[in-house]
């Protein structure tokens, strides 16, 4: 139980930092995304299963007091709140119970949505961020291989000639 | 002694090798036979064909043969377990099987091999394959899942021994592969998904409906017992399911 409140806890604090630091001039939309934004940021190393609400179980950031404690961090927020647009990643936080990494997306110089890249593995801890989420599964960057192998699986030299020659009939086409 | 042939059926190529001495020659044609058969019956682009027939409605139910009875059932059963990602009725109202027929003819055909009492070898239709036994030097065969951006490379290499493994994927003749639940829409955020499966029908038909999810079909694979997944997105980017590492060790 222990484990959970603190790390309940370091989220909270974390994400209401990051609002307390950054403040908005219009209302803040805080959501984990949903499956069917996932799949459009293909660098989000995060997929969770789809959920008909999406966003986090539990309180309203905005309200939590914000406890202002010193952190490792010196960054300064800019007075005026407008941020360049982009996709920032936070770095890797230690929860206690395990490592919480968000990410934040600034859209028109304001923050859009924030989402986990990691989160600690502890199903009671997933639950609080989404009831049915998904394990996270390895990935690579595909590399060639030089080995030898029997058998190939995937596309054929029959289609490839297709397609060079569909291609080469469509170039043809062209006015 | 011939112990690899290559025909061209069902518009791919079909490469059957029977490792060491006991290959036949009434081996390689029984099979290339039954491919031919198989095309003929299920092919969409052959107007003779008895798939053509029932879609032009010249054939009443009672007409249909057991073949064609049998893919219908492994059809409805598969719609049902992938919640519809996998359906044989298109958009146009045509019923196409073709997602499901190639595993389940390379499954028949490798039973037939094995009846006929050999132990080592592989049936490669259009990159779908069903291994058994050792290679011609004793080892396990190894597979290699093909580059979808460079068909001259593998990306990965795997050692089946003996489950079925199949590769959907978007280059292949263009996008013949979509979405049924989003008409209309082509998948092009991931280009090629390998399912290694206890057999190659298996691995084909789960192959081909979660190449339709997208993104999510890594994890339908990852949630199904016995199954494995490797996929490729358009970044080239590769995930995999959690015992897929399994088959990557020799």
């Amino acid at each position: 139980m222990k484990k959970l409140t603190l790390s309940f806890w370091f989220i909270t604090a974390s994400v209401a930092y990051v609002f307390y630091s950054y403040p908005n001039e219009g209302p803040i939309n805080i959501s984990v995304l949903s499956p069917s934004v996932i799949h459009k940021k293909k660098d989000s190393a995060v997929a969770v299963k789809q959920s008909n609400s999406p966003n986090l179980a539990g309180p309203n950031f905005k309200s939590v007091p914000v406890v202002t404690q010193k952190s490792a961090q010196t960054v300064r927020p800019k007075p005026t709140g407008i941020y360049a647009d982009g996709t920032y990643t936070g770095n890797q936080a230690d929860a206690y119970y395990g490592i919480v990494q968000i990410r934040a997306i600034i859209l028109n110089g304001r923050l859009a949505s924030v989402n986990f890249l990691q989160y600690p593995n502890d199903r009671r801890t997933s639950r609080f961020i989404n009831d049915q989420a998904m394990p996270l599964l390895e990935s690579e960057a595909i590399r060639a291989q030089n080995a030898n192998v029997d058998i190939v699986s995937g596309a054929t030299a029959t289609s490839q000639a297709f397609q060079e020659s569909l291609a080469d009939a469509l170039g043809q086409a062209k006015i | 002694m011939i112990i690899r042939e290559t025909r061209i059926i069902m518009g791919m190529p079909v490469i059957i090798e029977i490792a060491g001495a006991s290959a036949k020659k009434e081996s390689f044609e029984e099979l290339f036979l039954y491919f031919t058969s198989i095309d003929q019956r299920f092919s969409t682009y052959k107007d003779t064909s008895e798939i053509s027939r029932i879609n032009r409605h010249e054939l009443c139910e009672s007409e249909y043969s057991n073949e064609m009875r049998e893919i219908f059932a492994l059809a409805e059963r598969t719609q049902k377990e992938t919640a519809g990602f996998f359906d044989s009725r298109k958009p146009d109202g045509m019923i196409d099987p073709s997602g499901i027929v190639k595993g389940w003819a390379i499954q028949n055909a490798s039973e037939m091999l094995l009846r006929r009492g050999h132990q080592n070898f592989y049936i490669d239709a259009g990159g779908d394959i069903q291994s058994h036994g050792k290679n011609s030097t004793g080892i396990e065969w190894a597979v290699g899942i093909r580059n979808p951006f460079n068909q001259k490379e593998v990306v990965k290499i795997i050692y089946p021994r003996g489950a079925g493994v199949a590769t959907s994927g978007t280059y292949i003749r263009g996008q013949h592969i979509y979405n049924p639940h989003k008409f209309g829409e082509p998948i092009t955020d991931i280009v090629s998904l390998t399912v290694i499966g206890p057999d190659i029908c298996e691995a084909d038909r789960f192959a081909t409906a979660a190449f339709a999810m997208g993104q999510k079909g890594i994890f339908f694979i990852e949630n199904l017992r016995g199954f494995e997944g490797y996929l490729i997105d358009v970044k080239g980017r590769a995930t995999m399911t959690s015992g897929f590492r399994y088959y990557t060790t020799p």
